[in-house]
């Protein structure tokens, strides 16, 4: 019996060992591109093209890259105007599916059904077959392109429908509707129930669905690209497509630039990562 | 009492404070845009003029002639044919390994999962200096033959790259939600199958890949829809190139509608790759419901 034991740790010894291994050399595989990106963006060009994998540069390292692109790319303001798109269509979305959701879930009648129908049946609906339309009527049309506002109008109406469906299924499944009766026998408006009850007992999904927002509208490219067309007010990813474009040779300034564009939702992960990646599960589950 | 007013006129207010609002923009944003799309397919609109002629159903004619659609879309399908494969074979692996309760696995998971942080813009222009510059000096100092050359500038080997970014950036995701499937199942029918002296692979193809029948209908979903509709990438890495040869259907209608200025084609040509989504990922659903009743 002891010595099975004993075969028997040392094999489990020596998969554990293999699992770790094969683990850590994918793990290696997955980070390469950012070790090598930021590694060369402290390079000269001569270097990089010399060597990228080496961590001796024979010019030295240089952080002028970084403050080449750091104008170049107008950064301040790219990053201001992500900052204000995407934090203000995050709010507005917010508020305004949790109220529709909730409004569906208390009013059982046609037409919340048929709104709701609607909204779930159109999440298959893919961002190509809607945006050639799109730029016809609110560009050639009603010519309101081009302000940051348009985007926050698009991203909010077209995160309405999968943030209307989530915090549908929480309402209806965790919220007791004799929890709300019974906070408001005084009667009390409809509005206060609903932002002094019922909106602070939706804090998981609201984080689940802030997590999901920020990230879809901070990265999203194409929508952004068809609304913004004007320098001062592109968002992050557009500035540094253009920003590419224009020094695709210097490789130094293109790693800096590409960095600079990476690190702020890193060093987010960096400090939310569980209720990132709780976030991100929970929400790909309920959809 | 409890549901949204008793008097009508309570019932209309709360109707306009709390729902419409929402589903304003949403029928803006989504609906009407849609809607409209289809009187555009019937036009001769370029983008520019005022005035559109109504052409009846010529553009739908003009899809069929435009061999360089049916090429993206054969593309496009050999695209989603091996992304969805090989994102979702390394996802459950890597998913599998990291619920063994192996030292450091949140760490493991918190890495792979972080290229899906990052977007396809900046994705696809990291992996372009990767492939054009750092692969082709590993070829030149190692003397592999295969790196010799960038992949980017040879069709075929252009389309693998896609594929291995695309991997590389999706699998982390799926493999989270493979997790969770494997958090989900029961430790019991396990244990009770070991001792039953089920084998590794057999407890692998007989208890465990059924078991996880919910998390690979949520996971083909997601990557089928996402891999259909890829363009940041497809831009930022490949751009289309060689000569056109990697231009998924995305890019293909893009191109035709901003480019061409061709907008009544470009949006048929969009149509039928939403009627292609919706067909296979409503097919992937019913057989996937199916299979998880059976199970």
């Amino acid at each position: 019996m002891n010595t099975k034991n004993k075969v028997g740790g040392a094999k489990r010894f020596a998969v554990d060992g293999f699992k770790v291994l094969s683990m850590l050399v994918m793990f290696a595989l997955y980070m390469i591109p950012f070790v090598l990106i930021i590694l060369n963006s402290f390079k000269y060009k001569r270097d990089i093209i010399k060597n990228p994998f080496s961590f001796v540069a024979e010019k030295g390292y240089t952080i002028e890259n970084y403050t080449v692109a750091f104008e170049k790319m107008n950064f301040i303001r790219s990053f201001g105007n992500s900052l204000f798109v995407t934090g203000l269509s995050t709010l507005i979305v917010t508020i305004l599916a949790s109220m529709t959701a909730y409004y569906f879930v208390r009013s059982k009648n046609k037409f919340s059904s048929i709104c709701f129908s609607l909204m779930a049946a159109s999440m298959i609906i893919p961002f190509q077959a809607i945006m050639i339309p799109l730029v016809s009527i609110y560009g050639a049309k009603l010519n309101i392109l081009n302000h940051r506002t348009a985007l926050i109008f698009f991203h909010v109406g077209f995160a309405m429908s999968m943030s209307v469906f989530i915090f549908q299924g929480f309402i209806k499944s965790s919220i007791p509707l004799s929890l709300e009766e019974a906070a408001c026998l005084d009667g009390c408006s409809k509005t206060q129930t609903f932002f002094q009850v019922v909106f602070p007992l939706l804090k998981p999904i609201t984080s689940t669905l802030v997590i999901l927002n920020v990230l879809a509208f901070w990265n999203d490219y194409l929508l952004p690209s068809l609304v913004l067309g004007k320098k001062q007010i592109m968002t992050l990813p557009l500035s540094t497509y253009a920003f590419y474009g224009t020094y695709s040779a210097d490789y130094g300034t293109i790693m800096a630039g590409l960095v600079l564009t990476v690190a702020p939702i890193l060093v987010l992960y960096l400090l939310l990562q569980k209720q990132i990646i709780s976030g991100v599960v929970a929400g790909a589950v309920k959809s | 009492m409890g549901t949204m007013g008793n008097k009508p006129i309570e019932k209309i207010k709360n109707l306009i404070i709390f729902a419409l609002p929402g589903i304003l923009i949403f029928l803006a944003v989504v609906i009407v845009p849609f809607l409209y799309g289809f009187y555009l397919t019937l036009t001769d609109w370029n983008g520019v003029t005022a005035t559109k002629n109504i052409i009846g159903l010529s553009n739908y004619a003009e899809v069929f002639k435009d061999t360089d659609f049916w090429s993206s879309m054969g593309l496009t399908l050999k695209y989603v044919f091996f992304s969805v494969i090989l994102v979702n074979l390394v996802a459950f692996m890597l998913a599998y390994v990291l619920t063994n309760g192996l030292k450091g696995q949140n760490f493991f998971r918190t890495g792979f999962f972080t290229p899906n942080l990052i977007g396809g813009v900046v994705l696809g222009f990291i992996w372009q200096f990767i492939f054009s510059r750092v692969l082709v000096n590993f070829g030149e100092s190692t003397g592999w033959g295969i790196f010799s050359t960038s992949w980017l500038s040879n069709p075929n080997k252009a389309f693998w790259a896609l594929v291995i970014v695309t991997v590389w950036q999706l699998s982390g995701y799926m493999m989270l939600i493979y997790i969770a499937g494997f958090m989900g199942l029961s430790t019991d029918v396990l244990e009770a199958a070991s001792i039953d002296g089920a084998t590794g692979f057999q407890r692998m193809y007989q208890i465990i890949v059924p078991l996880m029948v919910p998390s690979f209908v949520v996971c083909l979903f997601l990557t089928l829809s996402r891999a259909f509709m890829v363009y940041d990438v497809n831009l930022t890495l490949t751009g289309g190139e060689p000569y056109g040869t990697t231009r998924l259907v995305a890019m293909h209608v893009y191109e035709k509608a901003f480019t061409a200025r061709n907008y009544g084609v470009g949006q048929a040509e969009a149509l039928f790759l939403f009627l292609i989504v919706a067909v296979i990922s409503g097919l992937q659903i019913y057989l996937g419901k199916k299979k998880e009743v059976e199970a």
